[in-house]
């Protein structure tokens, strides 16, 4: 009794460190300086908490445990050391799913369990365990389709009425478990797979380009399911965990959202993350105007401002290297470089300065969107090297476009400006790009490596 | 612990979450989305406890399930975090290096 009384107080004083660790760890990852220690502190408060929870009383089963923890942790490490920076968000998005099918893993064995959980902890085991699983099998929709393992987007009549009745069956079901139905192992089993199906339903008929809203949203998803367990299990720190990860997560996405010009209801209830180009593509007058990357060069040694719009054409290209060493050349000549990130460059926010720090580019060099579009207009060159949409006059001024009203960045108003792209292919949302026709637009075709080397060249021959 | 000292836990955590990341630039939304998916992951503790009191197969199965996916949250989450957060430098920590071979 003393000794488990002991072993409780040190639990709980440990939970209390996680917490302070967690909250200190995201307050130093919201500035670029100390971003790096913050998640060293908050690795340090998991650390503690996992030991702490080795002595929690009445425990058992610790071979599995310790089985479960070797096997899922060793897959992670392996995978997250390897990914690519270019598929970070959906192995997030990974990640994130298989925290919120933790979360309705734990309602699951509470819920079987029965008998001993109060009315008010089985309410939140219920929905703490829908969200849970809506999270799962969702991120784990968004995972196959940033992967491109589901390359369709299943769109039908009356889904959003099968996705209403989907919820009311689970809802009515976790009604009956919480009002004490006696029997409830067949309704527990019925409420966690209309949930799943739940979360497959909602997801497949999202396009793409909007996944980085999803994940997010699912991210503060799954921080609600923790938060809503760790009252059932009366743990404070996956309360205090997993209320600040959903109320930051929602800030975040909505954030994410407003950058994309897209509300959150329109992002999962209308289908245009992937739309087949449909609409005004005709109505572009003017030529595409070919450039050779040595007078491009040229073009760029003599230049006293340059900013670069980089898109995540040039991730896939693998060229952010090569940008950069294109940079420090112009750097060392005396241009002025900037790079000019879009919020949705790259395939969430912030995920082309992931890629661009990894290349070595210091982050005081990139601007967002709000910093650099006065700046446009006192740059020689604009370079575009994969990005379409973003630099694209058409959302500006255009009211049928269905980027009408997108901030983008204002490229158009530099003195010139060269685009590197593949082909004369269309963007991501299958829009002409009306930048691309201007007098002062050059284009220089290749592959984003490819093309930024010839322009290197270039410019070491001036 | 009562349930209404849960419910202000519930609200102070809430404004804490709002109020920590209200100041992020957006070049560290990425890590930033990473870094508390993998503050989520303290799931795991929770996963630890439910398998811990189970005593039904079916209970050891979920549970174990369930201990498997929060310590591939926990984990992942670290490790991606962390690749992306070390590579943030800025141009006056970078001078010494890549200036110096110039």
């Amino acid at each position: 009794m003393d000794l488990h009384f002991s072993a409780a107080a040190l639990i709980q004083v440990s939970y209390l460190l996680t917490a302070f660790l967690f909250i200190m760890g995201l307050k130093r990852m919201s500035s670029p300086v100390t971003a790096r220690s913050g998640i060293l502190w908050a690795g340090a408060g998991m650390l503690v908490a996992t030991l702490a929870t080795f002595f929690y009383p009445g425990m058992t089963n610790y071979p599995w445990i310790i089985a479960a923890v070797a096997v899922g942790g060793g897959f992670a490490w392996v995978t997250g050391r390897r990914v690519a920076m270019t598929d970070m968000p959906q192995m997030i998005a990974l990640y994130n799913g298989m925290g919120g099918g933790a979360a309705a893993a734990i309602a699951a064995v509470e819920l079987y369990r029965g008998g001993e959980v109060t009315r008010a902890g089985a309410t939140l085991a219920v929905v703490g365990g829908i969200i849970g699983a809506v999270s799962f099998s969702g991120s784990l929709i968004a995972f196959g389709k940033l992967q491109g393992l589901i390359r369709k987007s299943l769109r039908f009549g009356g889904q959003q009425l099968l996705n209403v009745l989907i919820l009311a069956g689970a809802l009515l079901l976790g009604a009956l478990i919480a009002g004490g139905y006696d029997d409830a192992a067949g309704v527990v089993t019925g409420l966690f797979v209309l949930s799943l199906l739940l979360g497959l339903s909602m997801t497949l008929p999202i396009g793409g380009a909007d996944m980085p809203v999803v994940i997010s949203l699912y991210n503060a998803l799954t921080g609600l399911a923790v938060a809503f367990e760790g009252f059932v299990l009366g743990n404070a720190a996956m309360i205090i965990a997993g209320t600040v990860v959903g109320s930051a997560g929602t800030l975040l996405t909505q954030l994410m959202a407003r950058a994309m010009n897209r509300s959150l209801g329109n992002v999962l209830f209308s289908g245009f993350g992937d739309t087949g180009g449909a609409s005004a593509s005709s109505e572009v007058k003017g030529s595409l105007k070919p450039i050779e990357a040595a007078d491009a060069g040229v073009m760029m040694a003599f230049a006293q401002k340059i900013i670069i719009v980089p898109g995540y054409g040039m991730a896939v290209a693998q060229a952010q290297h090569k940008v950069w060493e294109l940079c420090q050349l112009l750097i060392d000549r005396g241009v002025t470089v900037r790079f000019a990130i879009h919020p949705v460059a790259g395939r969430m926010p912030g995920h082309m300065n992931v890629l661009l720090a990894e290349a070595g580019v210091p982050y005081d060099l990139i601007a967002d969107l709000d910093e650099i579009n006065a700046e446009f207009d006192t740059a020689d060159v604009a370079l575009i090297i994969g990005a379409n949409d973003v630099v694209n006059p058409v959302a500006r001024n255009d009211k049928s476009s269905p980027i009408y009203g997108m901030p983008i960045l204002n490229a158009d108003k530099a003195k010139n400006v060269i685009v590197i792209k593949r082909g004369q292919g269309a963007g991501f949302s299958g829009i002409e790009n009306a930048l691309f026709y201007l007098d002062n637009t050059r284009m220089l075709y290749g592959d984003g490596q490819a093309a930024v080397s010839a322009l290197i060249a270039a410019v070491k021959s001036v | 612990m009562t349930g209404i000292v849960a419910l202000y836990i519930f609200m102070l955590a809430a404004f804490t979450g709002y109020e920590v990341i209200a100041r992020v630039p957006v070049i560290l939304h990425t890590p930033l989305m990473s870094g508390s998916n993998f503050v989520h992951g303290i799931v795991l503790v929770g996963a630890m406890v439910a398998l811990g009191s189970a005593t039904t197969t079916l209970e050891k199965v979920i549970g174990t399930i369930g201990v498997l996916l929060a310590a591939g949250n926990a984990v992942g989450g670290y490790a991606v975090t962390e690749r992306m957060l070390e590579m943030f430098k800025s141009s006056g920590s970078r001078a010494g290096g890549s200036r110096g071979k110039h």
